[in-house]
């Protein structure tokens, strides 16, 4: 028994020593973001990287959940005769959680995963250590740029899976269940208010900064080869999981009482 | 120069360095032997100021560097450069862009004056017309050669060298002894070399400090460590499997 408590303790002590190391990269990150010269040519090639190159499989999540979500909707709307309210709720759904979540979850596998392993095999070829005697600070180099490019690109790249979202439901509703293409825009723009979008932009803002300081603390932490590289890799993919999901709780309960 | 006085660092409960006290003097090439694991690359990392002694502290000019801030140490930085044992070339960017990376981001330089002497570096490392290629288009000596470019091209008071003749053939490590000989002696530079290739050791140093269980217990001219009386020394110098250092193994 004296043993349980004793693992339980451990494992919060380092659950608090892993969040206090992660807000330690990112004030210094914070700090190294305003010193002159500007990240802003590598924080282009890093929001190429994390935006443009996720547009193809952002499109095709984007459709299919669009897509599910109407044919899911249609199910219970028909049966009760409502199918004019599936645009609206294809719209609300989309727009104010899953493109969000969708998008952050899936750029967290695709990006967060690149950005830990590209880092993790720095560390373990000594490339980190390069960067120190070359005098030029680590976290300005890698951290700063991927931090930037990903708090950019994420609510842009949402702002698109919400409208490829709703081109699902649209396919759906227009070309399955026989609603007007008119009807259909008409009912999702009278549906959806400023505040859906902007509740859902503010939250990849913040998606968008867990990806980046996981996947880098992660990287920066490798230690033992390929092996080490791929356990960072898993950390930061299911770190951001777990971190976007807690954060998209909190700001479901925080938006639902300040914007009620 | 560097006075390192003392110095203990221990990692997760391990001690590597146990109090080690050496002086490393102006122009001179010193190298630092040792088995593999013994903190000869930790030693090296505590004079760059990448790692901070658990004790002790490490003189530059009179100056600790364990007081240094951030700033500071990006200007002693500049006046080191590091050879890493794995050459440790950026591998997104290209090898002029690594040879003349410190020039590009410190110093205001004009791009056609970066180029040049990242040019200049190349020729004297014998890799002459080879800026548009991509470290993973080179082989492992060619690496080492291009990271020797890297720390010339900011013309450094101070070369640091992580083993570098590990993992090349025997003639290519030939060629980065003379390479180092030559650098020294044209660039009037002071050296650090930790190696445990005691043919490379012989050839190139001025001084010789043996690193055992983190202390420095044989400090000499090659000459000296090769006529050594130390059974420690001897049986390390020579290669031998029998000895002080493997009883117990």
């Amino acid at each position: 028994m004296l043993n349980l408590f004793v693992n339980l303790g451990e494992k919060f002590l380092s659950f608090i020593y892993f969040l206090g190391e992660q807000l330690v990269l990112c004030l210094r990150m914070l700090g190294w973001m305003f010193v002159s010269p500007l990240e802003w040519r590598r924080t282009l090639v890093q929001s190429k990287r994390c935006g443009w190159d996720s547009l193809p499989i952002i499109s095709v999540i984007s459709l299919f959940i669009g897509l599910i979500l109407a044919l899911q909707t249609a199910y219970l709307m028909q049966r009760l005769g409502s199918e004019m309210y599936i645009a609206s709720i294809v719209a609300l759904s989309i727009v104010r959680e899953l493109g969000p979540v969708i998008t952050a979850l899936v750029i967290a596998g695709r990006v967060g995963a690149a950005i830990a392993a590209e880092i993790g095999t720095m560390k373990v070829t000594e490339q980190i250590d390069a960067l120190e005697t070359l005098a030029y600070s680590p976290i300005k180099y890698l951290v700063v740029p991927r931090f930037l490019a990903l708090m950019l690109m994420l609510p842009l790249l949402t702002l698109y899976a919400d409208g490829i979202g709703i081109l699902g439901g649209y396919a759906i509703c227009v070309y399955k269940l026989g609603i007007t293409p008119g009807m259909y825009l008409s009912i999702t723009f009278d549906a959806l208010l400023f505040k859906d979008v902007f509740t859902g932009l503010v939250k990849s803002v913040f998606f968008g900064m867990i990806i980046a300081v996981s996947s880098c603390y992660q990287g920066l932490k490798v230690y033992g080869g390929a092996e080490g590289v791929g356990r960072a890799t898993t950390k930061a993919v299911v770190n951001s999981f777990i971190l976007i999901i807690v954060a998209d709780c909190f700001f479901a309960a925080m938006f639902y009482f300040l914007f009620p | 120069m560097i006075q390192i006085d003392n110095i203990y660092k221990s990692f997760n409960g391990h001690q590597v360095l146990n109090g080690i006290s050496l002086n490393i003097e102006k122009g001179k090439t010193t190298v630092i032997i040792g088995r593999s694991g013994c903190g000869k690359s930790v030693l090296l990392k505590h004079v760059m100021g990448i790692l901070k002694p658990d004790g002790g502290k490490i003189l530059f000019d009179g100056q600790d560097i364990g007081k240094f801030d951030e700033e500071m140490l990006h200007s002693l930085r500049l006046k080191m450069s590091m050879v890493f044992q794995s050459a440790a070339l950026f591998d997104s960017l290209n090898v002029g862009d690594n040879v003349g990376f410190a020039l590009i981001e410190h110093q205001r330089l004009q791009k056609d004056e970066i180029a040049r002497r990242v040019r200049e570096s190349l020729a004297m490392v014998g890799l002459s017309g080879i800026e548009r290629l991509m470290p993973s288009e080179l082989s492992g000596g060619m690496k080492k050669r291009v990271a020797l470019a890297r720390a010339i091209c900011i013309k450094p008071d101070i070369i640091i060298y992580d083993e570098p003749t590990t993992g090349v053939d025997p003639i290519t490590a030939d060629i980065i002894n003379e390479l180092i000989k030559e650098l020294h002696d044209r660039l009037k530079v002071t050296s650090i070399a930790v190696t445990h290739d005691m043919k490379s050791a012989y050839k190139i140093a001025d001084w010789i400090a043996m690193l055992y269980q983190g202390k420095i217990i044989a400090y000499g001219y090659p000459d000296d460590i090769r006529n050594t009386d130390n059974p420690v020394v001897h049986q390390f110098i020579n290669g031998l499997s029998t000895g002080p250092i493997t009883e117990g193994e």
